[in-house]
């Protein structure tokens, strides 16, 4: 298949494997951002092939793992109300709230509905008139341009009765958090590269020259990773600290300049919360005071929800790259995708799931 | 910005109460569909029958061998290309019965249907049903219907019930997994699942697919005839995956796949590189894993390939080890990984 077959090329693999190991020098410390990469390394058994020189730590570029726990229970508190159609990436529906998820709802009868572009729910809103439709909006820059634009459409449509629930994350603001921390370990970053497609990466320039760290566009490919791996080593190894791009067929310095509009159109930098790391200032996207009106955590009073979460597993550590999930103590024990004590294990892109389901206990 | 993030501490939230209700995921075939079969069926019922665990059960009778399976359909739409909820019922059972070595001897079959649904959409349900029966030389003996109120149930619902009769000699079984067996799948993965997913949910993008959905009762009398086959499973709900996890486990093998010699139609492949689904989790209705004698695998395969059902046959793996049950991928780039049940439900991926 094209697109595919010549970035899971065994040859090609192989010579960047080589390639890599008689670079690298000493040990080396990589974060991949994204949870997709995460997953990526693990499916195609690359993890094994790597050198033992280069350490790769997993990010907290998984959107289900990060979004907070009062978020996910503010979610649950509008999908138990009646007469809500309560609309979602599938993904987010398994994420455990401080007592059920959207699945325990759904199967109570509540109205949860999977949609795979916020978009239907749009059309959801506008086939149901007399229901209150609300989309989680979750995500980085990736699903940042779909949900706003569905605000938008929503806007010209004219509905009333559609509101989205916000928990946008943006990733410069997670890497500076990362890296401003006392306990960081992370030398170089293999940023994400569908985050870039839309965002471009210039944005990352300041970020590598302040904390002197190379930063490579990665993409999501056996190819694409090793790429994005052989760049930072070669940068490291010679001293430099740039931003590069290895994913040149997808992303461009400036990105996708109409997605980019159409997010600042509707969004605008705000603090956030991230589950498991805790408040990073300017970290997430929140409504422009002119779209408050779609505001689902106005609209159904649920924005006095806080939860605090129980120190139960290390999540934490995990998104931040400090440790790899068997270093946890209840992982395969007490924590498995069936019985989750933490998003990380939930999420699909979350790393301890990605270890549990290539690796096993 | 420079300053140190709010940290709490790296937290984590507390573990969900376990779950009091039956969700969706609990009939994925996969892993929650396994724990309420171990933790609720089989403590009460399992006591009362014999418990081997494969597509049917083997009841003596008389010196005689019976096989007893028993399939509920339900599956939306109703009519999907390639197939219906009809020829999906008769195939289901027809197959549970042929994955233990039996001759299927007759079908029931139970019909639930909710008002309001339109006799020609019965009609051309049991018009299906006729015509996969005539294509697997079985017959529908005996059933039952029920009507409920609308709302009651989704449409109509489809229960087969199959008995068969096992030859003298024949001993198939996912507990007969040995070392050093050849593991051959009939056909592309996938197809059936992706068809009816993609018809279900209207995505925007259409493909040609067409469900696998057919009898593998010929095919399975012409490879018992032309040689020494252990296990025989079809993978229907939670994919090949978890068809070869339950079978490491019964047997207490390590099982090594190829990745690369899975075969997978391109559609299956774009479709789920797109939702972000492994093809290998993917619903089948039309395939069979064999477990074979390294001796004979080359007249099975053969015998296979003559077969419409079984002429993308090919070999995707072996038994490697006993005593360890596991399912190991080799990956196309040469690494290896782990491959487990599906847990839940299948999701599309967010970005």
């Amino acid at each position: 298949m094209k697109y595919i077959d010549e970035y899971r090329d065994p040859i090609k693999v192989k010579h960047l494997l080589d390639e890599i190991a008689t670079t690298i020098t000493q040990p080396r410390v990589l974060m991949e951002i994204c949870g997709g990469q995460t997953h990526s390394f693990l499916h195609h058994g690359l993890d094994d092939m790597l050198p033992q020189e280069l350490d790769l730590v997993h990010g907290p570029g998984c959107p289900v793992c990060v979004t907070p726990l009062e978020q996910i229970d503010r979610a649950l508190a509008i999908a138990n109300q009646p007469n809500v159609i309560f609309t979602s990436y599938g993904d987010m529906l398994r994420v455990p709230g401080t007592r059920e998820n959207l699945f325990a709802i759904r199967a109570r009868g509540g109205n949860v509905k999977v949609v795979y572009s916020p978009l239907e729910a749009v059309d959801l809103a506008a086939n149901n008139p007399d229901k209150q439709v609300v989309f989680f909006a979750i995500g980085f820059e990736t699903t940042a341009p779909p949900n706003a634009m569905a605000i938008l459409q929503a806007k010209q449509r004219g509905l009333k009765n559609f509101s989205v629930l916000v928990s946008h994350v943006r990733v410069p603001p997670a890497m500076k958090a990362l890296l401003s921390s006392t306990n960081n370990r992370v030398q170089g970053f293999l940023a994400a590269g569908h985050v870039c497609a839309v965002m471009g990466y210039h944005e990352y320039i300041a970020i590598a020259r302040e904390y002197r760290v190379p930063i490579v566009v990665t993409g999501f490919e056996p190819v694409d990773l090793l790429r994005g791996i052989l760049a930072a080593i070669r940068q490291l190894e010679s001293g430099k600290a740039e931003v590069e791009n290895a994913y040149e067929r997808a992303v461009t310095f400036h990105g996708n300049q109409l997605a980019q509009e159409t997010i600042q159109s509707v969004f605008m930098p705000v603090d956030r919360k991230w589950r498991g790391i805790g408040l990073i200032p300017m970290s997430g996207w929140g409504l422009r005071p002119e779209f408050e009106d779609f505001d689902a955590e106005a609209r159904f009073a649920v924005g006095e929800i806080v939860t605090q979460e129980s120190p139960l597993c290390i999540a934490g550590e995990i998104l931040l790259g400090l440790k790899v999930p068997p270093q946890c103590s209840a992982y395969g024990k007490q924590c498995s995708p069936q019985t989750p004590l933490g998003a990380p294990m939930v999420s699909s892109e979350g790393a301890c799931s990605a270890y549990y389901q290539y690796h096993g206990k | 910005m420079t300053n140190d993030p709010d940290f709490e501490g790296y937290t984590c939230p507390l573990p969900i109460q376990p779950n009091d209700t039956v969700v969706l995921g609990h009939g994925s075939g996969g892993r929650l569909s396994h724990d309420l079969l171990n933790q609720l069926f089989l403590p009460e019922l399992g006591r009362v029958a014999p418990r081997t665990l494969d597509d049917s059960a083997i009841v003596n009778l008389d010196g005689q061998r019976l096989a007893l399976t028993t399939d509920s359909h339900v599956v939306t739409p109703l009519f999907f290309p390639g197939g219906d909820i009809g020829r999906l019922a008769v195939c289901g059972t027809v197959n549970d019965l042929a994955m233990v070595g039996a001759t299927a001897i007759s079908l029931t079959s139970g019909f639930i249907i909710e008002e309001g649904i339109s006799f020609d959409i019965l009609q051309r349900v049991v018009n299906s049903m006729r015509e996969a029966a005539e294509e697997a030389g079985v017959f529908i003996a005996a059933g039952d219907t029920k009507v409920v109120q609308k709302g009651g149930a989704d449409q109509l619902f489809i229960n087969t019930t199959g008995v068969g009769l096992i030859p003298v000699g024949i001993n198939i079984s996912g507990t007969n997994a040995q070392k050093g067996d050849v593991i051959i799948i009939s056909g592309t993965i996938g197809d059936h699942g992706m068809t009816v997913y993609l018809e279900r949910e209207d995505l925007g993008f259409e493909t040609d697919l067409v469900s696998d959905v057919a009898p593998l009762n010929h095919l399975v009398r012409e490879i018992i005839a032309s040689g020494e086959i252990h296990v025989l499973r079809d993978p229907t709900r939670g994919g090949l995956a978890t068809s070869l996890v339950e079978i490491s486990k019964q047997s207490n093998v390590t099982i090594e796949l190829k990745e690369w010699a899975i075969p997978v139609k391109p559609q299956v492949r774009a479709a789920c590189e797109l939702l972000g689904f492994d093809p290998l989790y993917v619903a089948n209705e039309g395939k069979l894993v064999a477990f074979v004698a390294e001796k004979d695998v080359n007249k099975i395969l053969e015998t296979m390939q003559k077969d419409k059902n079984g002429k993308d046959a090919t070999i995707i793996g072996k038994v490697i080890e006993t005593g360890k049950p596991q399912v190991r991928m080799k990956t196309a780039i040469g690494g290896t990984r782990l491959v487990d049940m599906l847990p839940g439900e299948m999701l599309p991926r967010i970005c």
